[in-house]
Order: C-alpha cells, then sequence, then structure tokens
C-alpha cells in the first residue's frame, strides 16, 4: 500500500516555504501576495497500517511541538483536503532515479523502527489559490519545480506505487561503424551524444576497420569520455597557430609551453628551495606546508549543469572538487573551500530572459544553496569567493568550486601497481550524470533541458562525508596504492586513467547499484555522485572492507590492474568491450587551431572637464553596484568557522560586515601556522585586452593574499579559464594571449601555476536566433598563499583615530573597464597594465612592514579604485577618513592628475595602509624604494573626505551613508 | 579522580568533533572519537567515560529534521545506558547538533508521556542557515559547565536553532527550575524580559533561549559553538585588540574537566 504523510505547521507557526514561494511570486512579478500554503510529506510504500503512520509521523518524520500531521493512504479524499477556500493542490516529487537523499534516510530510518517498508519518497505540496492557467504554469516552472529533475503534479496524486526499477536483460551492442559514411558518423556523434569531431570519429572508424571488428557500445563511450574536451583538455593541451600583433607562433601543447613552462623556470630558479610537490600531474596541485603537511589545492566549474538544474549543479559541482584533493596523492583532508560565481543581474525582466533559460535571481538562490547544503554538511568552511555580473552570463552562468586540502607529506604521491584490486567506494550506481563529460563540452541549446536532463544530479553530502572519514584511517593505515576520484566519465574515466600504464580488467556486473535495469554501459559511464576508486593490494582487502563496514560505506572490489596494456570489461563474464590503452589515451588525432587576436585600436576614455567637483554620487553608485555591493547574504549562509581555525573571516571589522581581502586558516589547531586563500578576477578587462586582463587577475589575487600578510614566496596560483567557443580563432586567440600573460605574470612575480583546469564553449543560441550569446573572458586566478605566523595577520578596517594613511603603489590613468566607467557609461581607455617588477618589489616590502608590525590596516585597491577601498576601511573600521589626493604617487602621464582619475582608476599593485604614528618612520624605511604616500589619517567624525590636489573636497560624506549604499542591494 | 575521558560521539555527518575533542584536551581531559556503530554494538563503552559529548554537524544529513535521526536512534538503542550514564553524576554536552539530539531524544528535557516533549529546536526566522557571532548572558548558576562564566561571545552557524516551547507554561516552569541558562543579548548586555530583535537573536528563539541544562545542570545543550572560540585569533575582532588572552568557550571545557578534579 502506499502512504502519504503530509506535515504542516502547526497553527500560529510560521510557514516559511509558503512565505518564500509567495515573495518569488512577487518579484517575478506573476501575483502579489499570493496566499499559498505549503507542507512538506513522505509517500511510503509497504505492508503498514495506519496505526503504523500515525506513530511514525509522531516519532519520527515530524516534531510535534511545531508541526501537524495528516496522514492517509494515496487517494484518499482527506489527503486533498484544502486548508482553506478555494486552493487546489500542486505535489512536487523528483522525478523517479533522481537522487532523493532525504527518502534514503527516512527509509532506513523506518526499517529501525522494525516496519516493513520498500519504498520512500519526498513530496512537496502547495496550495494554491485560484490562478488564470497560464500563470499557475508559470509559478509551477518558474518557482515550484524544476523540470530538469522533479514533476509537478496538479490536483490529487494518481499512482499507486513508487517506482523502483525494473530488471535488465544483458545484450551485447555493437555499433556497425566500419560501413558509416561521414555523414552517418556525425549523426552518430550528436544523437548518440559522443560530441566528437568528425576527424575523431573517422579515426575510431580506420580503428576498427584495421581490427576487422565493429566496436561496442561500450568501447565507442570509453573513447567519447576519454577524448571529451572535458577529461582531455584537447584544445588548451593541443596544437595552436596563433598571430597577434607581435606576430606568429605555434604552439605544440600550448598550456605546456605557457603556464606549466612558467612553473618549471620558478621551481628551477628555487633549486633547492622548491616548495612545490606535485604540479599539473595529480587531481590537484601540491604544495609544501609545513615540516610534516602539504596543502593541495584544486578549483573546477560546473557551469552547464548549473546552469539547467542550479541547486544540484552547484551541489555537485562543490562536491565534485572536493573529491580532487581527496583524489590526489593517497588523499587529502578538506580543509576550506571556495566558490565564485558569475550570473546575469538578478533584476534582469523576465522577458529579457531567452526561452529555455532559468531566470538568473533563480539560478543565483539555487546555487548558493546548492554549495551551502553540501559544504556545511560536509563540515568544510566555505571561506572566499566573489560574484560578478554581467548579462552576457545570463544563459551560461558560471560556478567555480574550489577545495583545498591537507596532506601528509610523505602520502602526497601514489602509484598502482599490477595486481592490485580494483576497489570502487562510496555511493552507488544510478542513471543519473549519464552523458556529463560529453554534454559539458557542448555547446546549449534552448533544447539542452531536454537532450542532457540526464546529466544533472543531486549530491549526498552525507556519503561523501562518510567516505572522507574511512579513507583518512584507510590512507594512514597504508591500505591502498593509489586512490582517484570517479568525477566525469565515471568509472570509465577513473579506472582508465589509473590502468593507463598497466592495463585493467573491470567486472561491471559486481558495481553496487542504486536500483536494476542499468546497462553495462550505463554502469561504466554513469557519473553518480560520491564515488572513489581505489587501487589496493589483495592482501590488505579484507581489512580495508571491514573497516567500511564499520563506518556503513560501501566497499566492493570491481576488478583488478593487469599488466595486458589492455582495458577489458566483462559483463557476467562477456566480454563487453576489449580497448588498447595506448589507443584510448594516445589514438586522439592532433588538430591544429587556429588563433588570432588584434588589439582593439584603443580609443581614449573622455574625461570631462569639469574636473573639480563633488564625486560622492559615483562612489555611493560604485558601491552599490552589484560586482562590489556586500556579498554578506551570501557569506553568512556558510559556515565559515567549522574545524576551527578561523583566523581572518571573510567579514570583519567593528561590526564584523567589512569585505575582507582574504581568508586565513590555521588547519593545524596547534600551530599558529596559516593559509590565506583568495582570488582575482575582472571580466570588464578583458573586453579591451586579454593579456591586462589576466596580468590583472593575477595582480589583484597576490596583492589580495600579501593584502592579509602572506608571503608572497609562497603563493600558488590555480587558473581557470571559462571561454566562449574556441573553434572561433579571434575567441581561442584571445584565450591564448591570457595564458601569456599567465606566463609572463607568474615568473616574474616568483608565483607558480599548480593547477588548472578549463570550460569552453559556454555560448547559447536562442531559439531562432543567429548570433549566441557568448560570455565574456572569463579567468579566475585562484591563490593559495601561507603566512608563519597567523597572529601577525592584519585585517582591512580602520582601527583607530590619529592614525596615519599611506597609499603604496603607482597610480596611472587607467580607467578602461573601470567600474566608474561603468556606471558613467563611458567606453575605451586602456585596462590596467601591471610593472611586474614594481609589484613584487612592492609586494616583498609590503610583506616586510606588516611582518614587523607596522600596518593596522591594508586593503587593497581594485574595482571602484582609491575612493571605494577608502570608504570600505572607514565603514568597516567605524571611523571616519581624511585624505589629500596631491601627494599621490603617480606616473607622469597625460590626464593622471583629473580627480576622477586619482580616485577611480584600478591601476593594479596599490594598497591603503594604517600606520600607526609612532611606526610611521619605520614603515615608510620599509618601503624604500617603493612608491609610497601618506594621504592623511584616521578620524573620529565618522566622515569620508576627499580633498583633490586642486583643494577641492571631491568625495565628503557620512560613512553610515557609504556603508549602507554598500550594504543594501543585496540584503535579500 | 586525574584526567577524565570524553566520549565525542560521531555519527555519519558529524564534523565538529576534532575541534572539539581539541578544547577537550586543552582543558586538561582525554578526549575520544566514538562512532556511533561502535556504542550501539557495546553500549557499556559508555562506562569508561565521564563525559559525553554530541558535537555539531549534520548527522545523517539532518534528513527529516536537524539531529532527528540520530535522537531516534539514541531513544532507541541506547536510553537505558545514557539514562544510567546521567544518574551516575557524569557530564553530557550537547553541542548545536548534538544540542538538537539531546533535546529530540528526551535526554535533556524529560518528555510529558501525554503531551510529548516540553521543548524543540526548529527552522530559524529567516528560513536559512546563518553564521554569525552572537553575546550570550548566562542566567542561572544551576549549570555545571557555566559555573564563573557571566558573559561569552560565541558564533552560531545552524538553520534550525529557535528555540519554542510546548506552551508558555512548559516556558515559565523551565524558567522558573532556572535551567534556560543561556539568552542571547544584544551587544549591550540587553536582553529578559524583551525579545532580543535579530540578528542578535540569531533565530527568533523563544525567550531568547540559546541553552538549556537538564534539572541537575549536568546536562547541557547549546546553539553556539564554544570549540570556535577557544583561541584568541577566533575572536572576529581580534585584529581589533578586542579579544582575550583565551577565547570565551574555553573555561566551559575547563569546567567540566574541573568538575572531576
Amino acid at each position: 500500500m502506499l502512504w502519504e504523510v503530509d506535515i504542516y505547521p502547526k497553527p500560529g507557526q510560521p510557514d516559511l516555504t509558503a512565505a518564500a514561494v509567495a515573495r518569488d511570486a512577487a518579484d517575478l512579478g506573476l501575483a502579489e501576495d499570493l496566499a499559498v500554503a505549503a507542507a512538506r510529506g513522505y509517500l511510503i510504500q509497504g505492508d503498514l497500517r495506519r496505526a503504523d503512520l500515525q506513530r511514525l509521523a509522531e516519532e519520527l518524520l515530524a516534531d510535534p511541538v511545531v508541526e501537524r500531521t495528516v496522514v492517509a493512504p494515496v487517494g484518499d479524499p482527506l489527503l486533498c483536503q484544502s486548508p482553506a477556500d478555494g486552493r487546489q493542490p500542486v505535489h512536487v516529487l523528483p522525478k523517479p532515479g533522481v537522487m532523493d537523499p532525504v527518502a534514503q534516510t527516512a527509509l532506513s530510518a523506518i526499517a529501525d523502527f522494525g516496519l516493513p517498508v520498500q519504498a520512500v519518497r519526498t513530496l512537496k505540496k502547495y496550495w494554491i489559490p485560484s490562478l488564470a492557467e497560464a500563470t499557475l504554469r508559470l509559478l509551477i516552472s518558474k518557482i515550484l519545480a524544476n523540470d530538469a529533475v522533479e514533476q509537478a503534479i496538479i490536483g490529487p496524486l494518481d499512482f499507486q506505487h513508487l517506482e523502483v526499477g525494473s530488471a535488465y536483460r544483458f545484450q551485447l551492442v555493437t555499433v556497425p561503424m566500419r560501413r558509416m559514411d561521414d555523414e552517418a558518423l556525425e549523426r552518430l556523434s550528436r544523437e548518440g551524444q559522443l560530441y566528437l569531431s568528425l576527424v575523431e570519429m573517422q579515426t575510431i572508424r580506420a580503428y576498427y576497420r584495421q581490427l576487422g571488428r565493429d566496436p561496442t557500445d561500450a568501447e565507442l563511450e570509453t573513447l567519447a569520455q576519454t577524448w571529451s574536451e572535458h577529461c582531455s583538455h584537447k584544445t588548451l593541451a593541443g596544437r595552436i597557430e596563433y598571430r597577434d600583433e607581435r606576430g606568429q607562433r605555434r604552439f605544440e601543447n600550448m598550456l605546456r609551453e605557457t603556464i606549466f613552462a612558467a612553473t618549471n623556470r620558478i621551481r628551477r630558479q628555487l633549486g633547492e628551495e622548491d616548495w612545490c610537490v606535485s604540479v599539473f600531474q595529480d587531481n590537484a596541485g601540491v604544495v609544501r606546508f609545513d615540516d610534516r603537511h602539504n596543502v593541495v589545492f584544486k578549483v573546477e566549474t560546473h557551469n552547464h549543469p548549473s546552469a539547467l538544474e542550479p541547486y544540484g549543479g552547484a551541489n555537485t559541482g562543490i562536491g565534485g572538487v572536493i573529491r580532487d584533493p581527496l583524489g590526489t596523492g593517497l588523499g587529502a583532508r578538506p580543509i576550506c573551500n571556495t566558490d565564485v560565481f558569475c550570473f546575469a543581474p538578478p533584476d534582469t525582466p523576465a522577458e529579457r530572459i531567452p526561452a529555455g533559460v532559468l531566470h538568473p535571481r533563480r539560478v543565483m538562490t539555487g546555487v548558493v544553496a546548492g554549495v551551502r547544503d553540501y559544504g556545511n554538511r560536509m563540515g568544510i568552511p566555505t571561506v572566499s569567493g566573489a560574484v560578478y555580473f554581467d548579462p552576457r552570463y545570463v544563459a551560461n552562468p558560471l560556478v567555480y568550486c574550489g577545495n583545498v586540502g591537507l596532506i601528509p607529506r610523505e602520502k602526497s604521491h601514489k602509484e598502482v601497481r599490477p595486481g592490485d584490486l580494483i576497489v570502487a567506494v562510496g555511493g552507488r550506481t544510478g542513471r543519473d550524470g549519464i552523458h556529463g563529460a560529453t554534454f559539458s563540452s557542448a555547446e546549449l541549446t534552448s533544447q539542452s533541458e531536454t537532450v542532457s536532463g540526464g546529466a544533472v544530479q543531486i549530491g549526498n553530502a552525507i556519503t561523501e562525508k562518510m567516505l572522507v572519514d574511512v579513507l583518512m584511517v584507510a590512507r594512514d593505515r597504508g591500505l591502498y596504492h593509489a586512490i582517484t576520484d570517479c568525477g566525469a566519465g565515471g568509472f570509465s574515466s577513473a579506472v582508465g586513467e589509473m590502468g593507463s600504464h598497466i592495463g585493467a580488467e573491470v567486472w561491471l556486473e559486481k558495481v553496487p547499484l542504486k536500483y536494476e535495469g542499468l546497462s553495462y554501459t550505463e554502469i561504466w559511464i554513469s557519473e553518480a555522485q560520491e564515488r572513489m576508486v581505489l587501487a589496493v593490494p589483495p592482501e590488505h582487502w579484507d581489512q580495508l572492507h571491514a573497516l567500511c563496514r564499520s563506518e556503513n560505506v560501501e566497499a566492493t572490489v570491481i576488478g583488478r590492474f593487469e599488466p595486458t596494456g589492455r582495458l577489458r570489461l566483462l559483463y557476467d563474464g562477456h566480454q563487453v568491450a576489449d580497448l588498447d590503452m595506448h589507443f584510448l589515451h594516445e589514438g586522439r588525432p592532433p588538430v591544429v587551431r587556429q588563433a588570432v587576436y588584434e588589439p582593439r585600436p584603443s580609443e581614449p576614455l573622455q574625461l570631462t572637464a569639469d574636473a573639480e567637483r563633488d564625486y560622492t554620487p559615483e562612489v555611493l553608485e560604485i558601491l552599490g553596484s552589484l560586482n562590489v555591493a556586500s556579498k554578506h547574504w551570501i557569506i553568512r549562509q556558510y559556515d565559515h568557522e567549522v574545524q576551527g581555525g578561523s583566523v581572518i573571516k571573510p567579514l570583519v571589522g567593528a561590526a564584523n560586515d567589512g569585505p575582507s581581502d582574504a581568508a586565513v586558516l590555521r588547519p593545524v589547531l596547534d600551530s599558529h601556522r596559516g593559509i590565506v586563500v583568495a582570488c582575482g578576477m575582472n571580466p570588464c578587462y578583458g573586453d579591451l585586452d586579454t593579456y591586462w586582463m589576466a596580468a590583472s587577475a593575477i595582480d589583484e589575487a597576490v596583492r589580495n593574499c600579501v593584502a592579509v600578510g602572506a608571503d608572497p614566496r609562497r603563493i600558488a596560483l590555480l587558473d581557470n579559464f571559462c571561454w566562449g567557443n574556441t573553434d572561433r580563432p579571434e575567441t581561442l586567440g584571445s584565450l591564448v594571449r591570457a595564458a601569456l600573460a599567465c606566463h609572463d605574470m607568474a615568473v616574474a612575480l616568483g608565483t607558480p601555476f599548480i593547477s588548472g583546469k578549463d570550460s569552453l564553449n559556454n555560448e547559447f543560441r536562442p531559439q531562432g536566433a543567429d548570433e549566441p550569446i557568448c560570455i565574456p573572458p572569463s579567468l579566475l586566478i585562484s591563490a593559495l598563499g601561507q603566512v608563519a605566523d597567523a597572529r601577525r595577520c592584519v585585517t582591512m578596517d580602520l582601527k583607530r583615530p590619529g592614525n596615519a594613511v599611506y597609499l603604496v603603489g603607482t597610480t596611472r590613468n587607467e580607467l578602461g573597464g573601470s567600474h566608474w566607467a561603468r556606471v558613467q557609461g563611458l567606453r575605451g581607455g586602456q585596462a590596467p597594465q601591471v610593472d611586474a617588477r614594481q609589484a613584487r618589489q612592492t609586494f616583498l616590502a609590503l610583506h616586510q612592514a606588516i611582518d614587523a608590525g607596522r600596518v593596522r590596516a591594508c586593503h587593497d585597491l581594485s574595482e571602484g579604485g582609491l575612493a571605494v577601498a577608502a570608504a570600505e576601511m572607514a565603514f568597516a573600521g567605524a571611523f571616519g577618513l581624511r585624505l589629500s589626493l596631491a601627494a599621490v604617487a603617480r606616473q607622469t602621464e597625460p590626464g593622471v592628475d583629473h580627480p576622477a582619475v586619482l580616485l577611480f582608476s584600478e591601476s593594479n599593485t596599490r594598497f591603503l595602509c594604517e600606520v600607526e604614528p609612532q611606526h610611521a618612520e619605520a614603515f615608510e624605511q620599509t618601503m624604500d624604494g617603493v612608491p609610497c604616500a601618506r594621504l592623511g589619517e584616521v578620524t573620529d567624525d565618522g566622515r569620508l573626505e576627499i580633498i583633490s590636489p586642486g583643494g577641492t573636497a571631491v568625495v565628503q560624506e557620512s560613512i553610515d551613508v557609504l556603508k549602507q549604499a554598500w550594504l543594501k542591494p543585496l540584503d535579500w | 579522580m586525574a584526567t577524565p575521558r570524553v566520549l565525542v560521539l560521531r555519527a555519519p555527518g558529524t564534523n565538529c568533533d576534532v575541534e572539539t575533542a581539541f578544547a577537550f584536551q586543552l582543558a586538561g581531559a582525554r578526549a575520544e572519537l566514538v562512532h556511533i556503530n561502535r556504542l550501539l554494538e557495546n553500549p557499556s563503552l559508555l562506562l569508561r567515560y565521564q563525559i559525553l559529548c554530541i558535537p555539531g554537524g549534520f548527522s545523517y544529513g539532518d534528513d527529516v529534521a536537524a539531529g532527528k535521526i540520530l535522537a531516534v536512534q539514541i531513544q532507541h538503542h541506547l536510553a537505558e545506558g545514557v539514562n544510567r550514564f546521567k544518574l551516575a553524576g557524569k557530564l553530557i554536552l550537547g553541542i548545536c547538533n548534538g544540542f538538537q539530539v539531546l533535546l529530540k531524544s528526551g535526554v535533556l528535557l524529560e518528555p510529558d508521556p501525554r503531551a510529548g516533549l516540553p521543548a524543540t529546536l526548529t527552522w530559524n526566522d529567516s528560513g536559512r542557515f546563518e553564521d554569525r557571532w552572537v553575546y550570550l548572558g548566562v542566567q542561572s548558576s544551576r549549570c555545571v559547565f557555566l559555573q564563573q562564566i557571566q558573559r561569552m561571545y560565541l558564533p552560531v552557524a545552524h538553520a534550525e536553532g529557535k528555540f519554542v516551547a510546548r506552551d508558555e507554561a512548559t516556558l515559565g516552569r523551565l524558567q522558573a527550575a532556572g535551567q534556560l541558562v543561556l539568552r542571547y543579548q544584544t551587544r549591550d548586555g540587553q536582553d529578559a524580559p524583551h525579545q532580543v530583535p535579530y540578528p542578535d537573536n540569531p533565530n527568533g528563539s523563544m525567550a531568547n533561549v540559546a541553552g538549556v541544562c537538564d534539572p541537575t545542570g549536568r546536562v547541557l545543550g547549546l546553539m553556539p559553538h564554544p570549540e570556535r572560540h577557544i583561541h584568541p585569533t577566533h575572536h572576529p575582532r581580534w585584529s581589533r585588540g578586542e579579544a582575550s588572552s583565551e577565547g570565551d568557550g574555553m573555561q566551559l571545557f575547563r569546567n567540566a574537566v574541573a568538575y572531576f578534579r
């Protein structure tokens, strides 16, 4: 029998779900004051009596202090008695096969009551007042349910049992590829969601013609996964003919010759002092931390899934990136998360959203909730991040998730050995996430939602937390030789990669499944979450198995690494694939891509003649612009202090709400050594010049670290390129140009790149449109710094009236792509450049000053320049600040004396520093040789006052007004 | 007795176990992390310990409701052992998720045979998880853990921390018995009898309740995290010179250890 338990707030208790729906409906303009009521509920299938259900409702499912329940068999009219007149029920349920972690937990808890239960599914129930049919449909599709993973049923539920899957009958499938012509190959690639190019398909066809047989479906899928952009980075790690204003250059492997090359050069220069441990080879980069530990860092993107299902996409994005450090060396313990998002403005009118695209506000709330629920449940503090808004992210939001791990030095390397058992640990395999690897390499269309819905997944953080708990013990006991994560491509990538130098045999029928009915190929390529693969020596299997079982973690032997050089897959003894490892990993045809960069003709940014005026309105406007405004609504939803090592939090200052430049934490609780995490990114500059955009992002990431006290000689970088379709030479050209900047800056600053990832094809073709919407070039630079003694760190809030305030660094006439230009509607100008030599010198000197305790507060200058940095320091510290621009160190060049330039230029490598009067002389001595000028002092009048060189008060405002402008826009 | 032993209970999804054990160690106890399965296999394991601590986290994902599944497990399988532990004069501490577990399992406040549990912890008025620092006033000298503490500044990090009593009479009874030991305050120290406004009362708790003890004062549950403020640099304004030489949460752990000295 199928029972339903509906759970409502008791009379007098708030209906928070209903209130949220009403708010969203009003925000989207669907209905004002929608009088909706909401319940959560369970469908429970089993041979149960009403009394059993009553007991479960009271003792397990509901909280009788604040909730009431309605219990009845599905179909009973009792369940459809409206709590108020004239409302109809809308039920929202996860689609069959979609992960429902709450239902899983409830199922085992009910079993613990000794009751015969077969299946459980959760539901949400909304009572909606009568609305026009079209409005109701919109309400459902925009707010109540996401069609990618949920089904909505208007009116009573009409089914009698829950789907639990049906048995699979083995049948070997081969693909008659040998006789296909090119057109058929292209169709197969597209319709089979392989997303391979024609040349690649032809290569596979030729290979099988030579073998004298056709490939099995599993072989073809394995090749498609392994050769996918997502898994192999064939574009950026491939051959590229690049041309720009300085001439031609041919790359055999672009990434290797730019970003990796920079790291290699830095390591050679460091010689004995080299602190990189493992770079660009494992699942994440590894560097030295202290005598006992290394730190591991990786940032991934999960853009396409987040576009379709923001919650699940971001959820599995953070879940996935945690498994990268966990799958690095012999496994790192996760110690903090980072997240950076790019969205279209959340106030974009609904009618401006292309068909098939979710509204940015919904994307944003869903993504934030997805990161929150996974990170918080895992007990990993989310400490650093940023959000950027641009209309071009409307159909391709970007979700960058990062994870830092800590690993014992002697556990930082792995090696699979022949004879090792292939062991799958963690979550079960289901049909979820089929074709995620190939899908994430394809351009989204308005049909993507229907074509690729299977690629969307929901994570279960607790499964992953349990996995981490047992793996850390297994690692320290030395129970396995190697570990890797099951990410994109599932087992096909994980086992294929681990066994690439040896060979492997896999017994697919052994894989534990969530439900029956999966074919051998589905098992092989499923991207179900929370799974890791281990290489376990047979003599350790019993111990590993017992350890896992002791904490309810599933571990299963699914094959063996065999010294055959082949990848053999079996299902119940039938061979379903037999691939040459060499062809799998090296057989992909080389493609030479064209890349062109043509510098834009630079048109100067026109400054008005009435220079001596009040710029306060612009300061307020920039503070209130979405990119600059406070992100506290997001930050506070993340636990940023779990694990007990928090030193500098994302929000700092007198009222715990100022914007910190970087986060600092002590991962080893009995030590004062800290890690520093920050990022840099500015898509606005990319429209002018991607070289200087990349250089600026690196400078920003590094200066954020240095601003809180990180040692500039110990900062590691990560790159994440998110770009449009790189088949267009000019799009690829803008990326190569950014990579060249990464090389040059990393070498000049001595900050090695240790890992990276790219996501290409972030474009969307609206129905009927000729031109795709393409995201701006979006390079995220993440920085991992270190500080010897975290107690010497500083924060950005002003500390005491009477202290001196210095501007460090050179100001140039660089308003191109600036936030001031943006709010003024001005175009043209130069993107800020970086004098890398001076930057290095500045970072070293400032670090020395901070380390010596000469600096009370330090804040980097970024979006909005000096004026915005000064305002933030003042309101975060709850003190006033009086500055004079006359002394600002500036480049001798036209226009640089204009107050707008001095106030708002976004020139790189600049900081504002607060120094106590008795330390002023020592500070100035330490900064000798670096541009540095005393501009004014901290005051106790609660006002920001900035005076131009001509003597005009160009900014005058109370810090309360400034702060409100900054707090308000995203105070949801 | 020399060094009290602390059982820091782990369940799937527990995640503040390591730093909580660290705080107990720092206070002079010997803390051990023990998985719930070990206790279910062998409930007499409890006998070896003087302090039972259920730390923060998301036990079983907080699926169904925060702390509920672990609470039901304790009710079904460990009620007797835990009760004997209490009667033996030992200490029980529940932090955040641990508070939710202690309350919902009836270990902290005994359920009425007819009316059920006297109180619960439910969704924050904001409807979402929030991490922020709060001021807490100690309202009673009844609780072993809170001796010599007048005030604490600690972080909360939860979605379901709103304390709701079954009815006003129950609330009055708990108050009269001195069991509502921790209350959210404003920065300048104002609290009862007024409802402290958000965000100083971060979740809308009735009577600003942040922590509750049992009638003996030996069982304490609280939503804020004392283990996250045991070091000066934990204080959000340490760089402004506002931190003391040790965090406000440390005394709570010292008190627990001192009780057995």
